[in-house]
């Protein structure tokens, strides 16, 4: 097809103006990269743009790995991923495929009050006060089970399971095969993608939450990684500004600055490297769950 | 197996007959269910009922059931307090600002995608635009303190056409662009993806037909691909509006401090200080369900408005 002048003066232009959209999108990740490598001092005699490091040192990051704060942090965000998200996703994948049987009686009345509750909550102070109610106050399990299902991804996981033919479900249980084995050793196979999204889902979720952390555990030895952050980033920054122009201050104030961008590496890192990996799968997530949600 | 082939229990089987039937067959199916339920019961429908504290004199030492019934005190104290218009205030224009400047942005960035003839480059953009919703908000706001601090990267750029330096955080007339720009950079990509999956949807034939009518790209795209994913828009639009006065408090939080109080503190934030800070239980509860009711009715108007106009609706 033929092009006119207009319309290739506007396909440069599209291009370039994406082009700027992935700069703006990716620098501040790759600043936060070059400034963690960057010596101290002479990062913060730095003005403007930074395109590599300053003095390449790992200072930083021997900094971070010597703080027991991050560590402690560290692997009670690993104890989360570990047991909150097996047990997320058990729930998940269960109670999904219990809710796709559309034929049982009680499942349409079941659905409909899942569904109150993505409208309907109690608020922020009435579940504040239900956790602590059952004990949980203060305990690494105020961060598991009040927040053990997504409902979102629960009901993309209950579509994935509709999606499939209603004949090997069937087939499965003339073959005397019981609710669970059909389920463990026929359906999951079959919806191995959604499994990842959800899985994804919850990964990234628990990773990067820290409210509730911040309201219910008073013991720092219980903090996740990011709350550990929250200490590092936001307040150093407040006492920085209570201390005035800071900025200009003695070498452990010089190091901090720089510990901090490597923190934040610490932190998100681990999202990129499975980022490019699962991304293909997410697509596929959100358009589950718009379909039919 | 017994059969039952007496005509009058085939004829008629009443509810209970056909539950206990269904909970025969299904019995097992439910059993798997229970732990699911439980948590619903106990996460999601049990704080529903704590919002009865809202019309008490909550202490928790008497529990729930037992604290002092004061009707709507707690409401009246809130709409009578002094901080009452500015909590409306912001909340509204915070939430009205991302509305007006977040809502617009993914439909437009779609747009452009779809107008990318390279396909492995338009696939590249995305992977890169979607980055961001998968970042920490804590990571988030540590860039954003960065950023915008006295000697931070923004104010190297502005110090070139000769602004002062100022710590933008700390001056109420920033935080709301801080907020919404920022907002947009993180989740502009992801919201795309609705718009973009609507715009791949949109039947060839008619591009094809506007093509043979004379219409050059341009036009395709204002009579063939909008009016192709405004069922998607009015949805999305109906469900923002549903949601506008529910802000991200994480983010507010992570962000302001008292001197940015009298822009960024909105309802949500202050239900987090006068509940979980200062143990206000009864009084903020209130405060979090006048939020709810008066974004439920927000909900309701767009919902209506959106069907009598003819564009849809939710229900």
């Amino acid at each position: 097809m033929k092009k006119t002048k207009g319309e290739k003066v506007f396909n440069v232009f599209n291009v370039l103006l994406m082009l700027i959209i992935a700069l703006v999108t990716l620098y501040p990740f790759y600043y936060v990269a070059v400034a963690s490598f960057s010596r101290s001092a002479e990062f913060m005699m730095h003005e403007g743009f930074l395109f590599k490091p300053l003095g390449f040192t790992l200072d930083a990051y021997k900094v971070v790995m010597r703080n027991n704060k991050i560590l402690t942090g560290f692997i009670n965000t690993l104890f989360l991923l570990v047991v909150k998200g097996s047990l997320s996703m058990l729930l998940t994948i269960i109670g999904a495929y219990v809710l796709s049987k559309k034929d049982a009686m009680l499942v349409p009345a079941a659905m409909f009050l899942i569904i109150v509750t993505m409208f309907f909550s109690g608020g922020m102070i009435p579940t504040y006060l239900n956790v602590r109610s059952f004990g949980l106050d203060n305990k690494i399990w105020a961060l598991v089970f009040p927040t053990a299902i997504n409902t979102f991804n629960l009901i993309i996981m209950r579509n994935a399971f509709e999606a499939v033919p209603k004949d090997i479900d069937e087939a499965a249980s003339i073959d005397g095969a019981g609710c669970i084995r059909t389920l463990f050793m026929i359906m999951i196979p079959l919806v191995v993608p959604t499994i990842m999204v959800i899985l994804l889902y919850y990964a990234v979720d628990i990773w990067n939450s820290w409210f509730d952390a911040m309201l219910y555990l008073r013991k720092k030895s219980l903090y996740p990684l990011q709350l550990v952050l929250r200490e590092i980033l936001i307040n150093n920054n407040t006492n920085g500004m209570q201390g005035g122009m800071a900025s200009a201050g003695g070498d452990n104030e010089t190091m901090a600055e720089s510990v901090q961008y490597a923190v934040m590496m610490v932190a998100t890192v681990p999202i990129l490297l499975v980022y490019p990996f699962l991304q293909k799968y997410f697509v596929n997530g959100i358009m589950l769950g718009a379909v039919k949600g | 197996m017994k059969v039952n082939t007496a005509p009058e229990i085939i004829g008629k089987k009443s509810f209970a007959n056909r539950l206990c039937r269904d909970l025969r067959i299904n019995g097992g199916l439910y059993l798997l269910l229970v732990p699911v339920a439980l948590f619903f019961i106990l996460f999601k429908y049990k704080p529903m009922g704590g919002l009865i504290i809202a019309f008490e004199n909550y202490s928790p030492s008497k529990g729930m059931l037992a604290s002092q019934f004061v009707g709507l005190e707690h409401f009246k104290s809130f709409v009578t307090n002094p901080y009452f218009w500015r909590l409306m205030r912001n909340t509204v224009v915070i939430s009205c600002s991302s509305l007006i400047f977040g809502f617009p942005a993914p439909i437009i960035l779609a747009l452009l995608l779809n107008e990318l003839s390279n396909k492995r480059f338009q696939r590249g953009i995305q992977l890169v635009a979607y980055l961001p919703h998968f970042i920490s908000m804590i990571v988030i706001c540590g860039l954003i303190t960065k950023f915008t601090a006295d000697r931070g990267i923004i104010n190297d750029l502005l110090s070139i056409f000769g602004v002062d330096r100022v710590s933008y955080l700390n001056y109420p007339q920033y935080f709301v662009p801080i907020y919404v720009i920022s907002d947009i950079w993180t989740g502009v990509g992801w919201s795309s993806i609705i718009y973009f999956a609507a715009l791949t949807g949109i039947d060839k034939q008619l591009y094809e037909a506007a093509v043979i009518d004379g219409a050059n790209r341009f036009k395709q795209v204002i009579h063939v691909t909008i009016p192709g994913i405004m069922p998607t828009i009015v949805t999305m639009l109906i469900l923002q509006i549903g949601n506008l006065l529910n802000l991200g408090y994480e983010k507010i939080i992570l962000l302001y401090n008292p001197i940015t109080y009298e822009t960024a503190d909105v309802i949500s934030t202050y239900v987090y200080r006068k509940g979980i800070l200062e143990g206000s239980f009864s009084f903020s509860t209130a405060v979090g369900l006048f939020n709810s009711v008066l974004n439920f009715m927000l909900l309701i108007i767009a919902n209506t408005v959106s069907r009598k106009a003819g564009e849809g609706s939710l229900w």
